[in-house]
């Protein structure tokens, strides 16, 4: 720990007389560290450090802020301010200033051996934490569109030039007559501001008991807003402005009384909305996160499409293909595959090989692994994932699939090909029942391979209707599966209508691209807290390393802390990727890239979930489930082993219990405590897992509460968590103080 | 394992003198013991003198104890038990009721006393003194980024070495630390089995790997193997044996065991012994439910009821170390001998299971409340 002495405040107060200039974005770091950045007091619990950038609604001032030194100082409403604690802070300032440095860095001295408080005066370590821990609980119940964070030296700065009168300091600040000049646009943190809601809603239910006492961060505490009544949507969705709308003077001194410790906690972490000046602020505040959401990409929507099918269907043949014409790959890489294509033997596979990247795809010809990548549609962002088709590679496919919202289910129509693949052997019927299990409800059906049948339409009819009647077993609605007519290699039907006269001749309906542009984006679920499923660990250059994944619930900016689970281990986010282009936040049904440090690469592995420190998931290796049962051979039994595929992970597992059989639709129990589970039976289980995993209750997340079981290579159950039994409530990460 | 000697009366007391000469040999010695015998082996006791000018010297003694048992511990990795208990036989260097503990050691007798000997322990006893029961297998259970490495001896499956490598995916544009990432964990595999795998008395190596995951290995295997010249794993070549498996997780093991290919090579080990039954009992239910019956109740209902065909049961069932649960267990085995059916052990299926040879309908809603064994 180093000491701050003197000079270097002396150098944060000149610092504040710096123009601050940060772009239109959000800046990373705004200089020197005012202060010794290695102060335990001056971080606050949540012990984030993020910079930011606020514009004070009703001024316009903006407030530049280096780090969590910020001081929560002001609430507001539309159009008063309430002061309490800035003049306050002022107020303590009122000895001179050369005294109050004295004293100061004399306390730093002595406290940094000593280990004793501050003296309640004059400390702005103090102050820091009197500020964080009484007056959040104001700002969080102001709500939050109306506080603002101005940096402590600029308050410091204005208490030195009006003589230490505070009620003329703040006019000052509040003016922004010394403060830089406003921003043109500040980017709006719709994130933060989203974040915020979700507690409030919780303290809602909390408002009438009033604490004697602030304590500091307990376990508790974080069970309030971490158990398994996570707000729901509704709660959230709403605002009722009348709450959050900042209060007067007056209630300020009464909501001044501190409040409960998860409000403390969760209230240092959280940075006030975006505020400009605006007539309506809370609605308008929470519509930013869909706003900027939307406004990303061009207003474009993000779908997560996964293209499935039985192997050697055509899958990454129809979608390199796709990305060609679509002009994602270049034509010297097309020359050079379809040259080394040709060399191996395999002309046809030259497409193909846009997906298929590793030696050994390209080799055998058969794609193992998720090959992700993107294109563009008239109206939608695609991340494309092609899942392998080969029996084998299911596993690989189970974590693409967990991860899309909608599908592209490939079939060949050539004689006996499509019967191959669709019978029971085949993997057509696995790979639809799997998607639609594992959350996916809109399909395309791309009928490939249809210039080896001549563009019959008998035959299209034919496997239309074949489909067609396994799909609306599996649970799809008619109406959100469409088929084409399409050939992968000839690239006919793919980006425009065909002009094939056999095809057109009965065809008119749109090609692939019409129908993956016109799927519906999903519902993201932006209000949730934070999670993110690793689904690939590597090193980059630099420090830390890299996790791919796509995030389920939440918004994440670079600077947050986020909690691995199980390893149970905190990192820092220093940057995000979406689809190669770096970003300062991300928000759920991303598919993003971070670099995180402050962890070791050795304890993340695939299928560890990141999640908000605050509201960490939930970790467990005994859980209940309901379960629908595939059509399976052997019945299924206690004891029975199985692998668990959960999101990214696959972990083996033993069913514990049998506890009821239930019926199919109205789910009332048929059968407590059946001997053994058939198939197509819907079952509630008791399943015990070899190490712990992260999972979410079904009825939290929808997401994250499903999950598949195997045996022996094939799926034998899709299911839903219901009940967690063995809930290790982790200890709480370390939050600032290491 | 050697029987040197047994002395049992009439009334099922009595006492054998035993030798191990393999590291197996103390999974049955394991599986002998239970909490009141008395075990009297060599072992080596620290032992404090005091001389008469009151200093105080200890040394290490060996002297033969015996002890009536209190705990048993077994390292099943390292093959080692060690027994705790109360002296019960004075010496000169230990007094009568101090504690110690015997580590078995290999090829050192030792004499076992029990109050009972039932069948399950005496059969148990024949079963380790066949020599002829002796296949050893490893395998090598892998998928990408997981690999087990495990000994298959007739009694028992060790697991020997568990690698687990991350393996990025591959990215776009980025193939390089897949691959290389691929290789670290065929390299880390590869020194697994030249470390735990011991090709003098390993007859077979089995190598499971759902997709290509094994092809690959073999050939980064012999590659490496030719270019460091390494002559153990060059000689061995033909004992390689390729099985696919559904994943590289330990219970695939099961799979690659009742390959076809496998079990025509090798000798019946109770691995694959166990597999045979566990699929013949699975059949069963599926077909005539009223036929397979599991759970300790209801077995013990068709046992009742003279109609256990095959029974199956765990042998950890018998390490039970409360004597009222063990007989129980014991009784229904002799009574399903007596009654001319027979006795498989498994590990599953919560211990215990049984087909029937004629079907008994509705006892499953009989009742309903004991099946929370876990």
């Amino acid at each position: 720990m180093t000491m701050t002495s003197a000079p270097k405040r002396a150098e944060r107060t000149a610092h504040a007389h710096l123009p601050r200039q940060h772009g239109g974005h959000r800046v990373t770091r705004v200089g020197p560290e005012p202060r010794g950045e290695t102060d335990p007091d001056r971080n606050p619990p949540g012990g984030r450090e993020r910079p930011r950038t606020r514009t004070c609604p009703g001024t316009g001032t903006s407030a530049a802020t280096t780090t969590t030194k910020t001081l929560r100082t002001m609430t507001c409403t539309d159009s008063q301010w309430t002061m309490t604690i800035a003049s306050l802070q002022l107020r303590l300032h009122s000895s001179s200033t050369r005294g109050r440095r004295r004293r100061w860095s004399r306390w730093r001295r002595r406290s940094s051996r000593s280990r004793t408080r501050p003296p309640p005066l004059l400390s702005s370590a103090t102050l820091t934490r009197w500020t964080r821990d009484v007056c959040t609980p104001v700002w969080t119940r102001c709500g939050p569109c109306s506080g603002t964070r101005l940096p402590d030296s600029v308050l410091t700065q204005a208490a030195v030039r009006c003589d230490f009168d505070p009620q003329r300091a703040l006019d000052a600040v509040l003016s922004g007559e010394d403060a830089p000049p406003p921003h043109a646009q500040e980017q709006p943190l719709p994130q933060r501001q989203q974040r915020g809601r979700v507690r409030e809603s919780s303290q809602a239910q909390l408002e009438t008991e009033v604490l004697p006492k602030v304590a500091r961060m307990t376990v508790s505490g974080k069970k309030q807003t971490m158990g398994f009544e996570v707000p729901s949507n509704e709660e959230n969705g709403v605002p009722s402005p009348s709450v959050r709308r900042a209060p007067s003077p007056d209630v300020v001194s009464v909501t001044m009384t501190p409040e409960t410790p998860s409000k403390l906690l969760g209230g240092a972490d959280e940075a006030p909305p975006p505020a400009t000046p605006r007539p309506a602020g809370s609605n308008k505040n929470q519509l930013n996160v869909r706003e900027e959401l939307e406004k990303r990409q061009g207003g474009k929507p993000l779908l997560n499409l996964v293209v499935i099918g039985h192997v050697d269907a055509g899958k990454s043949t129809l979608m390199g293909h796709l990305l060609y014409l679509l002009g994602n790959v270049n034509k010297r890489m097309m020359h050079k595959y379809e040259q080394e294509a040709k060399k191996a033997g395999k002309a046809s596979f030259a497409f193909a090989w846009v997906l298929d990247e590793t030696g050994e795809e390209r080799d055998r010809g058969v794609t193992m692994d998720v090959g992700m990548t993107k294109f563009e549609t008239n109206s939608k962002v695609v991340t494309l994932m092609d899942a392998p088709g080969h029996k084998d590679f299911i596993p690989n496919m189970i974590t693409g699939a967990a991860q899309a919202d909608v599908a592209v289910l490939v079939v060949d129509a050539s004689r006996g090909e499509f019967e191959a693949g669709f019978e029971a052997g085949g993997q057509t019927r696995e790979h639809g029942l799997l998607v639609r299990s594992l959350g996916v409800t809109q399909l395309a059906v791309a009928v490939n391979k249809m210039d080896q049948v001549n563009w019959q339409q008998e035959r299209f009819q034919e496997i239309v209707s074949k489909l067609g009647h396994f799909l609306k077993q599996a649970g799809f609605k008619d109406s959100d599966v469409s088929y084409v007519p399409t050939s992968g290699l000839s690239g006919e039907n793919l980006t425009t209508r065909s002009s094939v006269p056999e095809l057109t001749s009965w065809y008119k309906a749109p090609c692939l691209l019409e129908q993956i542009d016109s799927f519906r984006p999903p519902q993201r679920s932006l209000e949730q807290p934070f999670r993110l499923c690793v689904s690939d660990v590597f090193k980059d250059q630099g420090s830390g390393f890299c996790v791919t994944g796509k995030i389920e619930a939440g918004f994440i900016q670079t600077g947050d802390r986020v909690l691995a689970m199980p390893p149970n281990e905190t990192c820092t986010v220093k940057g995000i990727t979406l689809h190669d282009e770096p970003l300062d936040w991300a928000a759920s049904g991303d598919h993003v890239t971070l670099s995180v440090t402050g962890m070791d690469i050795i304890k993340i592995n695939v299928g560890c979930i990141f999640c908000d420190p605050k509201e960490p998931i939930k970790v467990c290796s005994r859980f209940r489930a309901r379960i629908l049962l595939f059509n399976i051979e052997l019945p299924v039994t206690q004891g029975f082993p199985v692998l668990l595929h959960y999101q990214t992970v696959s972990e083996p597992a033993t069913i514990r219990k049998l506890v009821s059989v239930l019926h199919k639709s109205s789910g009332e129990v048929l059968k407590k405590k059946p001997k053994c589970l058939t198939k197509g039976q819907n079952a509630v289980v008791e399943i015990q897992t070899q190490r712990p995993v992260a999972l979410e209750l079904y009825k939290d997340y929808k997401e994250l509460g499903r999950f598949m079981l195997r045996y022996v290579g094939s799926t034998i159950a899709a299911g839903v968590v219901t009940e967690i039994k063995d809930f290790f409530l982790s200890p709480a990460p370390r939050l600032s103080r290491s | 394992m050697k029987l040197l000697h047994k002395d049992i009366e009439k009334d099922n007391a009595g006492q054998v003198t035993l030798v191990p000469d393999e590291a197996e040999d103390m999974w049955h010695t394991y599986n002998l013991l239970q909490v009141g015998d008395s075990l009297r082996a060599s072992t080596i006791r620290k032992v404090q003198t005091e001389s008469s000018t009151g200093s105080v010297g200890s040394s290490r003694v060996r002297t033969t104890l015996t002890l009536c048992v209190e705990t048993i511990d077994f390292d099943s990795q390292a093959c080692q038990l060690r027994v705790k208990g109360t002296n019960i036989q004075e010496n000169q260097y230990v007094k009568m009721g101090a504690y110690h503990t015997i580590e078995l050691e290999l090829n050192r007798k030792f004499t076992l006393a029990k109050k009972v000997w039932d069948s399950v322990v005496l059969d148990r006893i024949e079963q380790a003194c066949d020599p002829a029961q002796k296949a050893d297998v490893a395998a090598v259970v892998m998928q990408e980024g997981l690999a087990n490495i495990v000994l298959v001896t007739p009694a028992m499956t060790l697991l020997r070495a568990k690698v687990e490598v991350t393996i990025p995916r591959k990215r776009k544009g980025s193939c390089a630390q897949h691959e290389k990432a691929l290789e670290r964990f065929y390299e880390a595999v590869m020194q697994g089995i030249l470390r735990h795998i011991n090709f003098d008395v390993v007859k077979c190596v089995l190598v499971g790997s759902p997709g290509f995951v094994k092809d690959q290995f073999i050939s980064h295997l012999f590659k490496e193997a030719v270019r460091q010249d390494n002559k153990v794993l060059l000689e061995n070549r033909p004992k390689f044996m390729l099985v696919h498996s559904s994943s590289g997780h330990k219970y695939s093991l099961k799979e690659i065991l009742s390959d076809p290919a496998v079990t025509s090579r090798l000798s019946d080990t109770k691995a694959a012994g166990e597999v045979k039954a566990l699929e013949d009992f699975y059949k069963m239910l599926q077909h005539e439910p009223d036929r397979a019956f599991y759970g300790l109740a209801h077995v013990e209902k068709a046992s009742d009821a003279l109609a256990i065909d095959i029974l199956l049961i765990s042998d950890q069932l018998f390490r039970h170390q409360e004597v009222a649960t063990r007989s129980r267990y014991v009784r229904l085995v002799d009574s399903v001998r007596d009654n001319g059916g027979t006795v498989r052990y498994l590990n599953q299926l919560s211990g215990v299971a049984a087909i029937l040879r004629f079907p008994i309908a509705g006892l499953s809603e009989a009742e309903e409340e004991d099946s929370d064994s876990d």
